[in-house]
C-alpha cells in the first residue's frame, strides 16, 4: 500500500530548525543556566532522527553529507587541544582562562576556553549517538 | 495589577490542570482507539498550552522574567502534539484496528480500497 508522509515532513521542516537552535542555545548557555555540551548535542542528534523518522536515510545522507565518526575524532582532538593549550601558558593541564572582551553587536562579554571544550564534547556526543543510530538503521 | 494577574494565571492553570483529567477520563471512557485518541491528542494539548500560558504569565508578572522557552514550548506542543496523534491513528488503522461495532461511517476505507484495487474498463 501506497503510503503518505507529507504531513510529518512538512512538521519536521518546521520542527527541526527550532530544536537545532534550541540545541544551541542549550550549549551556549550552559555555563550559567542548566544544559551544556552533553544536553545540547543530544539535541542536535535528535533533531537529525528526526529528519532520519520523516526521510529516509539516504536523503538524510544527501542533506548533511557529514560522517560521523570523523565528528567523533574532531571533537575529542578539540577536548584534548583545549586541555593542552594550558601547558603552553605554562598551568597545569585542563587549566582554563576567560577575560571580558567589548564584541561589537553582543557588547560586553566574557569569553570563556571552557566553551570550546564543551564544542569537543557536542561534537563527540552527536557523532557518538548518530553513529549509533545509523550503524542499527543500515544493518538488515 | 499583580492580584489580578495572579488570578488569571491561576486561572490558566487550573482550567489546564482540569483539561488534561477531562483528558485521562476520555482515554479510560471511550470506546476504541480512534476515539481515545481523539480524546488525548486534542484535550491535554490545550491543557498543556493553557498550563503553560499560566506558568508564563506568573513568572512574568511575579518575577518580571520573560521565559521565551515557555512561548517556544507552547508552540512546539501546538505544532506536534496534533501531528503525533494523527501518526498513531493512522498506524492504528494500517495494521487493521478494528473502529467502534457502533461507529457507522469509514471513508478512509473507501478511498483505501479505490486507491489498492486498480481501475477496470467498465468504470
Amino acid at each position: 500500500m501506497k503510503t503518505n508522509d507529507l504531513i510529518l515532513q512538512t512538521v519536521t521542516k518546521v520542527a527541526s530548525p527550532v530544536i537545532f537552535l534550541f540545541s544551541i542555545y542549550i550549549f551556549f548557555g550552559g555555563h550559567y543556566s542548566p544544559g551544556g555540551g552533553f544536553v545540547g548535542g543530544l539535541l542536535a542528534s535528535g533533531a537529525i532522527v528526526l529528519l532520519l523518522l520523516s526521510y529516509d536515510i539516504k536523503t538524510v545522507a544527501n542533506i548533511l553529507p557529514i560522517d560521523y565518526k570523523l565528528v567523533v575524532a574532531i571533537g575529542l582532538l578539540i577536548a584534548a587541544l583545549t586541555g593542552t593549550g594550558a601547558l603552553i601558558f605554562d598551568a597545569p593541564f585542563m587549566t582554563h582562562a576567560y577575560q571580558y572582551f567589548d564584541l561589537p553587536i553582543i557588547g560586553h562579554t566574557s569569553l570563556h576556553t571552557a566553551v570550546l571544550f564543551d564544542l569537543g564534547v557536542y561534537l563527540v556526543v552527536i557523532g557518538v549517538t548518530m553513529t549509533i543510530i545509523q550503524t542499527i538503521g543500515e544493518s538488515e | 495589577m499583580t492580584e489580578i494577574f495572579k488570578f488569571i494565571s491561576g486561572a490558566f492553570i487550573l482550567l489546564g490542570a482540569f483539561l488534561s483529567l477531562v483528558s485521562a477520563f476520555g482515554i479510560i471512557r471511550l470506546p476504541d482507539v480512534y476515539t481515545r485518541n481523539h480524546a488525548a491528542s486534542k484535550t491535554s494539548t490545550l491543557g498543556i498550552m493553557s498550563l503553560l500560558t499560566g506558568t508564563f504569565i506568573f513568572f512574568f508578572v511575579e518575577h518580571g522574567h520573560f521565559n521565551s522557552r515557555i512561548l517556544l514550548g507552547i508552540f512546539f506542543i501546538f505544532m506536534t502534539a496534533p501531528v503525533a496523534g494523527h501518526l498513531i491513528s493512522r498506524a492504528a488503522y494500517n495494521t487493521d484496528v478494528k473502529l467502534w461495532d457502533q461507529s457507522v461511517e469509514d471513508d478512509l476505507k473507501e478511498s483505501r480500497d479505490r486507491v489498492s484495487t486498480p481501475p477496470t474498463k467498465e468504470d
